[in-house]
């Protein structure tokens, strides 16, 4: 069992300075924290616009964290220079995101190997992984040597799973995994969550889906509790 | 494959090199009479990072690459870099004939217009062939068939190996240009607009192309351009410049995302979509 939380947020906040309307500041957080241990999947909760999202891309390191602390794997991400957020994101730190930015021309097999190929492994055994992962989530053969530009939203969210999951990473970010997913492909991705949490990842997710939410997570956070207003 | 032959050169034998940055640029100021071509730009770029500089024409960012490559001489400043046999060196302070063998083995250039880094007179065959000559390949069949592979990984029929680039499109004009460039295996490319003046279509062919290589080599690179597109998908890191001088600079998708300085959120939301 990990002493120190994989995912650790201490006294975050966030607040968005718009300088094309005439500087108006939006504070959108407040002393946010929280803890994921590993082995243990958790929750966002609350309304939409509350700042879950938000809370993602400051751990995934996309929106700039001014005001507290975020660890991941020990590692400080709060003022971190651009390589150090990089190497976390290649060996560290998974992020299912709701959409795929879709390269044109790039086969869906190679957009799902490429975190493997970036960590030095041979482009066949990255590839042979990738390909495993894509039968597990029913993308079939013919579709995973055309990129996924012309595929369905749900094809899509499925590159993008495995592509999240074709690397064990130790943190894992999920931002809505089983929306526009059928059932049958809604059960993979929950297996694929809770063989994740069994290897010992820690996992912090957004999921409206209450039945799936229910089935893997092992509590909820809910996030209205650092809206600004609440200091008030 | 790719990635196996670009490797050696990536770290240069040097276990230590991956721990230092490959270039170090320090205060570099350029001045045309009282006007501000860049002014006190420094960063740092390590090993295999590609960090686009994006900004409005006259921002400073082509005054910039150049003064980084040796093309434009600046008022001040220091260009240190990471050389394969002696270690980090001032550019600047280099003798001539140093620094022209570095811009012809360790570093690259690819101009926006096609035409100012190929040679039209001769074949693209030669092209390609010529970088390595220059260099001091002397077997006539090792450089031709140096120029075939590379023809084949920037996508160009091979059978084409004897046409002249002007009988090229732009785009396969612009893939010569950089098979021309990375044939000698440089650990450090300047790209200016490179994907500028192409139809979208064949942009995107490009990017995907210059993406593999650029990942696959292990290459590190300095990437202008006035295109938010191109550096979401090709650079690690960004540097936003306005009247000479970096207004904003961090991780690419930060910067994109969450713009922290006025004239950046200007530039972002200027954009359709990024």
């Amino acid at each position: 069992m990990a002493l120190e939380a994989v995912i650790a947020v201490e006294g975050v906040g966030k607040a968005f300075t718009l300088h094309t309307q005439g500087g108006a500041v939006i504070p959108v957080m407040r002393d946010a924290r929280l803890a994921v241990r590993g082995g243990e999947c958790v929750a966002l909760t609350g309304a939409s616009g509350a700042g879950k999202s938000t809370l993602l891309r400051m751990i995934w390191g996309n929106y700039l964290v001014r005001e507290g602390s975020i660890r991941v794997a020990g590692v400080e991400v709060a003022g971190a220079e651009p390589r150090r957020i990089l190497a976390l994101r290649r060996g560290t730190l998974g992020y299912v995101s709701q959409f795929l930015r879709v390269l044109p021309r790039v086969p869906a097999r190679a957009v799902v190997a490429e975190p493997l190929r970036a960590l030095g492994l041979p482009e066949d055994a990255a590839l042979a992984r990738a390909e495993a992962l894509l039968e597990r989530l029913n993308i079939p053969p013919r579709l995973r040597g055309l990129s996924p530009t012309t595929f369905s939203g749900g094809e899509q969210q499925r590159v993008n799973i495995a592509r999240g999951f074709v690397h064990p990473y130790p943190a894992l970010l999920l931002d809505e995994p089983t929306a526009s997913l059928d059932a049958a492909n809604r059960a993979v991705v929950l297996d694929l969550i809770a063989e994740a949490k069994a290897r010992g990842a820690a996992i912090l997710g957004i999921f409206h889906d209450a039945e799936a939410r229910a089935a893997v997570c092992d509590r909820a956070v809910d996030v209205t509790a650092f809206a600004p207003e609440a200091a008030a | 494959m790719t990635a196996r032959r670009g490797a050696p050169a990536r770290a240069g034998g040097d276990p230590s090199a991956q721990d230092r940055p490959l270039l170090t640029v320090e205060g570099l100021t350029k001045r045309y009479g009282a006007r501000i071509g860049c002014a006190d730009v420094g960063f740092m770029l390590w090993p295999g990072e590609v960090m686009g500089i994006v900004g409005e024409s006259g921002s400073g960012k082509s005054t910039l690459l150049g003064c980084l490559a040796g093309h434009i001489a600046p008022d001040a400043g220091r260009v240190i870099f990471d050389t394969r046999d002696r270690g980090p060196r001032d550019v600047l302070a280099m003798p001539e004939p140093e620094r022209r063998m570095l811009a012809r083995t360790d570093w690259a250039f690819v101009h926006q217009n096609p035409r100012d880094g190929l040679r039209m007179g001769v074949s693209a065959g030669a092209n390609v062939g010529e970088r390595l000559m220059a260099v001091g390949a002397r077997h006539y069949g090792q450089i031709r068939g140096a120029a075939r592979d590379w023809m084949a990984r920037v996508e160009i029929d091979v059978g084409r190996i004897d046409d002249r680039p002007s009988a090229f499109s732009g785009g396969m004009q612009q893939r010569l240009q950089i098979a021309r460039n990375l044939v000698t295996g440089p650990r450090l490319v300047f790209m200016d607009e490179p994907t500028g003046g192409l139809d979208v279509s064949v942009q995107a062919r490009l990017l995907d192309l210059l993406r593999g290589l650029v990942r696959g080599m292990g290459l590190s690179a300095v990437v202008v351009t006035h295109d938010l597109a191109v550096v979401r998908l090709l650079s690690d890191r960004l540097m936003v410049m306005q009247g000479g001088r970096v207004v904003e600079q961090g991780l690419t998708d930060q910067v994109l995302d969450d713009p922290q300085h006025g004239y950046t959120q200007l530039l972002v939301s200027s954009v359709l979509q990024v």
